[in-house]
């Protein structure tokens, strides 16, 4: 799925990922940990397509995502910091405009019901649906980052790319993401995410990747405890 | 082709919509583009037949200073929420988001121009409602829009952005502005477009150039 090969990345003078080499294949979830500045939010935009490498190969589902981005990006799903919804706009609308960028079929998945059916689907799922017409800017920030979930799925990616995205979440904001990621997994989706919530985050996740300093410095089978993660990646 | 059409109006739409809803951009550009028109009156201080010849060239200031407040609020709404990333993460030609935005500021300005022509028509008693200065507005203010959308691109990722916009983009405007407002006086003047063609070819050249290199420039703009 993901294919990364001595990826290197300098802003101005300063190295932000050193030669980095990754490997994740379909359907596993990897969580991507390490203290700030070490390069995870860099690199979750390499693999984005978002940001160009200096040096290196990064290939994903076997087309090169250097040199033919736009070829990759339909099968990109990805929540950030930034919710990437705009506030004056209701959850439907956002979505909506979304689903045309993506070109999703306006028949939608059903072709009975229309893109609108879908939409709302996918509202419903990360519990927005009695607020599906209302501006986003009067919700919470746990409602816009649900809403970020769904625009991102909004096109049923195969990789799903998350930056820290339990950060502001209230408890039931946290377990819809933690439901969504599960049923990822269940469907054999391929997860991507950086997480400094080594307690919380590690729900689902097949193995760890820390970087530091823009390296990776361990790969972990995720069934260790958060305490050595921790002491670790810290 | 079509994919690319339906993307381009998806953020045609939505600008649009986001304007309807907030009407910040359009109150701004109109309240200012009033307050332009009635303080040139009033600080020229000329007799009605002295002011004539002054109308084209005051039309072609609102019109420019006017449009510019429009180009730095749509750049800075893709800023909010850092929703330029979401366009990026789209699988689009990068020219799609060039041309979704330019339109969405021609039609900002020229639903200004809209007000602007009929109420300096009235104030400084000048046929501006004719065809030919119809026309010509309607090519300015495309020409304007495609370099104005290229420029606040360019300053949208700057920290003094409203700063560097106006600075910028007016230097580069002056063949557009100048070619305009000999149009629009010659029309005034003699009725007929014919005889300034070649200014008017300087206005579509203008045009035709700034959203083709927009078109083909947007991506190392964006990207970086």
């Amino acid at each position: 799925m993901i294919e990364a090969a001595n990826i290197t990345k300098f802003y101005g003078m300063r190295p932000v990922l050193r030669d980095i080499t990754l490997q994740v294949t379909s359907g596993e979830f990897v969580a991507i940990l390490g203290p700030n500045g070490a390069g995870k939010t860099t690199l979750l935009k390499v693999v984005a397509t978002l940001i160009k490498p200096d040096h290196g190969r990064l290939r994903i589902n076997g087309a090169d995502a250097i040199a033919d981005p736009s070829l990759v990006r339909a099968g990109i799903g990805v929540v950030s910091h930034q919710s990437l919804v705009y506030p004056d706009l209701t959850a439907v609308e956002n979505l909506r405009f979304y689903a045309d960028m993506y070109g999703l079929p306006r028949s939608g998945s059903t072709r009975i019901q229309g893109i609108e059916a879908d939409i709302m689907e996918a509202l419903k799922r990360v519990d927005l649906g009695r607020r599906a017409h209302d501006p986003v800017r009067t919700y919470s920030r746990g409602m816009v980052q649900r809403l970020s979930i769904a625009r991102a799925l909004i096109h049923n990616p195969p990789l799903l790319l998350l930056d820290e995205p339990y950060t502001g979440l209230d408890h039931t904001s946290a377990a819809t993401l933690s439901a969504i990621l599960r049923e990822m997994a269940v469907k054999g989706r391929t997860v991507l995410m950086t997480t400094h919530e080594y307690r919380r985050g590690l729900d689902g996740v097949t193995r760890a990747i820390i970087i530091k300093g823009g390296k990776v410095t361990h790969e972990l089978a995720a069934d260790l405890s958060a305490e050595k993660i921790d002491q670790l990646a810290s | 082709m079509g994919l690319y059409i339906r993307q381009v109006s998806a953020i045609i739409r939505k600008d649009i919509l986001v304007e309807l809803r907030t009407r910040e951009s359009s109150t701004a550009m109109l309240v200012f583009a009033i307050m332009a028109i009635v303080l040139f009156n009033f600080a020229l201080r000329l007799s009605t037949d002295s002011l004539k010849p002054l109308v084209p060239g005051l039309l072609w200031i609102v019109l420019v200073f006017t449009g510019t407040l429009g180009l730095g609020h749509s750049m800075y709404n893709e800023q909010v929420n850092q929703c330029i990333e979401g366009l990026l993460l789209a699988p689009c030609d990068r020219s799609v988001i060039f041309l979704g935005k330019a339109i969405s500021n021609a039609l900002y300005t020229l639903f200004i121009a809209v007000i602007v022509l009929p109420v300096m028509a009235i104030l400084f008693d000048e046929s501006l409602l004719q065809p030919g200065v119809l026309v010509t507005v309607v090519v300015g203010v495309i020409g304007y829009s495609g370099a104005g959308t290229l420029i606040a691109t360019m300053a949208a990722s700057t920290r003094a952005r409203e700063i560097f916009l106006p600075i910028l983009l007016f230097p580069l405007a002056i063949p557009l502005v100048a070619s305009a407002v000999i149009v629009t006086s010659g029309i005034l003047d003699t009725q007929l477009l014919g005889e300034y063609a070649p200014w008017f070819g300087v206005m579509v050249a203008f045009a035709i150039i700034f959203w083709t290199a927009g078109s083909l420039l947007i991506e190392f703009l964006l990207e970086g």
